[in-house]
């Protein structure tokens, strides 16, 4: 049998081509700015909104606030209660996705083009005059413990708190957004309402927009929308020093397979170096065999169901970690075998060909994520998060291409610190002792 | 608000959509292969999908999780291809790829961009008939799937409970087997179960090829001819008829305590039949009574009485495994605030349903999912990745496209009389699995 053509296994072919997308900067009458891309096939747009700051803003002592204010927002606004809501956004077959992180608040909205009007000004009522009313507050808080409470014996969530715990110290990102039963226990209406004005005004705005949907259009949505909300919300929190050094923290947990969670300090997404650092971690830590640690881990040892790494670069600090999951009894060669990886990455970088792979990879794939309207909104307001200009979807690809081997084992150097990757492991580890 | 997702076997199914819009077209080749291909011209991306009509209900006694084993064996070498390298060298075309086993299917998929379309559908036929095992392959790729089962199953409570669930409803039918596998029968598959597996079911005669996104009908005729045309159908394969359910006679309540669940819950499912090709009305009662009784966190029957009227639980749902090749469940379940008894849950569930059926449907409410499922259809749309796995699923549970095709009519149609009378045939609570999962602190494993 030989149907395939012969010159399949040595197929690196050359990058594929640019974002085919036309990004286009809108700004309202009112001044709000966003990004557009008008794509008129599907009568309907996808509109993404979001607010600075989001779950890290919690005040001293309020845990939690920020969160159960973002759960809140669908629970009723004006002269609806939150039956009344949930039924108008269903007649409309409109959706509203409210949600909260430690960088940012986020809607994500989606309307047909037959009831945009109708559908904007429902969500308009739901950001600048949510009800907050006490007994929404009391149901849903409910809801939230409840997710606390499955937290509380999830090893994967047990670890990535100690993670951040450790890595954070007193800031806020040591702590989850969710807060802790006591914590959400004691937070008043008034604290919600305060978490409201200090979360979501319009000096930490950012939206992106794709569908069935004009400049013109767009900008006079953006102004029903937003325009009533309040100019100035509550300073963002300073950065966040991050504080691991090597070691392994030990949490028992009753479970047959351990889970880890590993890094050490990043590298800020404006750094000059951050597309080496970016392409390094591709070719060291991406999920898949096409990795190294994928390709020791799992592929030649049969360590784990899935390892990776990945640079986490959020607004005020930034880590390198990843996680994995093995058998009690084989963690300890996993995390062997892992530290034996991050050690060769430092000395050594990466190799051409590991290289030139890598970047086959990262600019074919890139074109690819604007697929759709709600990808494309949500992208575009990353890019503007990260400072990124409008021409960015047609420069990236070639600030990948630019990156050589060298420009690699510099930041390798930098960037991964064998002695500084702490492990945090959830479980029954045998043959692993805890050196914290 | 919807920031409660409990670990129950299934999730709510999304709404479903046709896509008689949005460029849907078949055709079948010689050696038995079916094909759809969704246009959508948008972005330069592909994504191409193979289904075969075989998963973990086709299995032989004694070996379960050999179909999902196999699945992970088939990115190791073929005639043509070492091992490992299909997913090289999609990686390093910009491309991703994965596979998926379930009880009525498996399925392989890339996406990657449009114009690479060829590469991967040669080498996507060559693991159709070629696939070449040996036995290095074998004992790392179990380890592997060891751990798969241990970080989704055996580290997943409400996962584990699921496990005995289906397991008491299908006391006959292999849907009451996991489809990773029984942990001991899993560790024990070896090279000959799967060179078995597959030479029994893969083939073009069983497989279904969806190809989505920037790409025309004749071209992917052409190309699908080139690669999956010169293979020749599988003599093997049969027509799946699976042993089924005796009636249920008696109630079956089973009871689960583990350390690690955070919220104790109570969850039942009831047997029903399935989507049946030309023949899904019964199915499209169900599922909207899914919807009315749970569709919704705010507005649905369970909700309003259970979460708002008299606030006793902190979430509700209802679901229907719709598309199977047998006959199916469909479920509820209900985690109760604090200081509710599941026993009392139990109770306040079972009232709440008789109520909805002396009550009736909401009209409003059912109109309001009748104008969400019209919508799904254009928002369905934005995805062509999931209108993919859309037909794949429907195909692959012995639907055909026109069954699909038809199902949002169908869906529209349905009454609220049609809603309440299959209510009244199929919940019953003789004949369902009635589970409770509770917090304890001792170890049950």
């Amino acid at each position: 049998m030989n149907r395939l053509f012969c010159t399949l296994g040595l197929a690196i072919l050359v990058a594929g081509p640019a974002a085919a997308v036309d990004i286009q900067e809108v700004t309202s009458p009112g001044g709000i700015k966003a990004w557009l891309v008008e794509e008129r096939s599907i009568p309907f747009s996808a509109l993404e909104i979001r607010f600075r700051g989001g779950g890290s803003q919690d005040r001293p002592g309020k845990r939690g606030a920020v969160n159960l204010m973002t759960a809140l927002l669908e629970e009723g606004a004006e002269d609806l209660d939150a039956q009344g809501f949930a039924a108008a956004r269903d007649a409309l077959a409109a959706s509203y996705g409210f949600d909260v992180h430690r960088d940012a608040l986020s809607v994500s909205a989606r309307f047909l083009t037959e009831n945009r009007d109708e559908a904007v000004a429902l969500l308009q009522s739901a950001l600048t005059a949510p009800r907050f009313d006490q007994d929404a507050l009391d149901r849903v808080r409910d809801q939230v413990h409840a997710v606390i409470r499955a937290d509380d014996t999830d090893p994967d969530a047990v670890a990535s708190r100690r993670f951040n715990a450790l890595a954070f110290g007193d800031h806020p990102y040591a702590t989850s957004i969710d807060g802790t039963v006591e914590s959400v226990s004691a937070l008043t209406r008034d604290d919600i309402v305060t978490a409201y004005k200090d979360v979501m005004a319009r000096d930490r705005i950012f939206v992106g927009a794709a569908g069935d949907i004009s400049a013109e259009e767009l900008g006079l949505l953006l102004d029903t929308l937003l325009g009533g909300l309040p100019a100035v919300g509550a300073p963002l929190p300073n950065d966040a020093e991050v504080l691991l050094a090597g070691g392994v923290t030990l949490v028992p947990f009753d479970t047959p397979q351990s889970v880890a969670v590993f890094g050490h300090v990043g590298i800020p997404r404006d750094d000059p170096e951050f597309f080496p650092a970016f392409v390094a971690n591709h070719v060291f830590g991406a999920s898949g065999r096409q990795s190294r640690l994928g390709m020791e881990v799992r592929e030649k040892r049969g360590l784990t169901y899935g390892i990776g790494a990945y640079l986490a670069s959020f607004d005020l600090a930034q880590v390198v970690v990843g996680q994995v999951a093995s058998a009690n009894e084989r963690i300890a060669e996993t995390i062997e075998v892992t530290q034996e990886e991050w050690a060769k990455m430092a000395a050594e970088g990466v190799t051409e060909e590991e290289l030139e792979e890598a970047k086959a990879y990262l600019t074919g794939a890139y074109p690819l994520r604007f697929d759709s309207n709600a990808s494309i909104a949500r992208i575009m307001v990353g890019m503007q998060m990260d400072d990124l200009g409008l021409d960015y979807v047609k420069t990236r690809n070639g600030k990948v291409n630019a990156v050589t081997t060298e420009d690699v084992r510099r930041v390798a150097r930098r960037l991964y610190r064998p002695q500084d990757l702490h492990f945090v492991v959830v479980g029954q580890p045998e043959g692993l002792d805890g050196t914290n | 608000m919807h920031i409660f997702v409990l670990a129950l076997a299934t999730v709510l199914l999304a709404l479903p959509a046709s896509l008689r819009a949005a460029g849907v077209t078949t055709f079948e080749l010689e050696n038995g292969l079916e094909a759809v291909v969704i246009e959508d011209h948008r972005a330069p991306v592909v994504v191409h999908m193979v289904w075969y009509r075989v998963g973990a209900a086709d299995e032989p006694p004694g070996k379960s999780g050999i179909a999902h084993f196999l699945e992970h064996l088939m990115f190791k070498a073929t005639d043509e291809l070492a091992s490992g390298e299909l997913s090289d060298v999609v990686f390093r075309n910009g491309g991703s790829d994965n596979a998926f086993t379930s009880y009525d299917y498996t399925a392989y998929v890339q996406r990657i961009a449009a114009d690479r379309l060829d590469l991967v559908m040669g080498m996507e036929a060559s693991r159709m008939d070629g696939l070449a095992l040996v036995e290095e392959d074998i004992s790392t790729e179990r380890d592997v799937v060891i751990e798969e089962r241990k970080q989704r199953t055996d580290s997943d409570p409400g996962t584990l409970f699921g496990e005995q669930i289906y397991a008491a409803a299908f006391l006959n039918h292999p849907y009451g087997v996991p489809v990773i596998g029984w942990k001991h029968e899993a560790e024990a598959l070896t090279l000959e179960d799967a060179v078995s597996f597959y030479k029994q079911h893969y083939g073009p005669n069983n497989a279904i090829l969806v190809v989505a996104g920037d790409v025309e009908p004749d071209g992917v005729r052409m190309l699908a001819e080139r690669h999956y045309g010169v293979i020749p159908p599988n003599p093997n394969v049969r027509v799946r008829v699976r042993p089924s359910e005796p009636p249920q006679l008696a109630e079956r309540r089973l009871s689960y305590s583990d350390p690690r669940i955070g919220n104790d819950y109570m969850t039942r499912v009831y047997l029903v039949p399935e989507r049946d090709p030309g023949d899904q009305e019964e199915a499209a009662a169900l599922a909207m009574l899914a919807q009315v009784l749970g569709g919704s966190a705010t507005t649905s029957a369970l909700a309003r009485k259970l979460q708002f009227e008299d606030p006793k639980a902190v979430y509700t749902g209802a679901w229907y495994r719709e598309r199977a090749l047998d006959d199916t469940i469909f479920g509820l379940a209900i985690v109760p605030v604090e200081g509710v008894s599941l026993e009392e849950a139990e109770s306040l569930l079972d009232e709440a349903v008789a109520e909805f059926l002396e009550e009736g449907v909401d009209a409003e409410e059912l109109e309001r999912i009748k104008t969400r499922i019209r919508a799904a259809e254009i928002y369905a749309r934005d995805d062509i990745s999931n209108l993919a796995n859309l037909y794949g699923a429907a195909l692959t549970a012995g639907l055909s496209v026109e069954d699909v095709d038809a199902w949002p009519d169908i869906l529209q149609e349905v009454t609220e009389e049609d809603i309440i009378s299959a209510a009244r045939r199929h919940l019953d609570r003789r004949r369902a699995v009635t589970g409770f999962a509770r917090q304890s602190e001792e170890v049950v494993r």
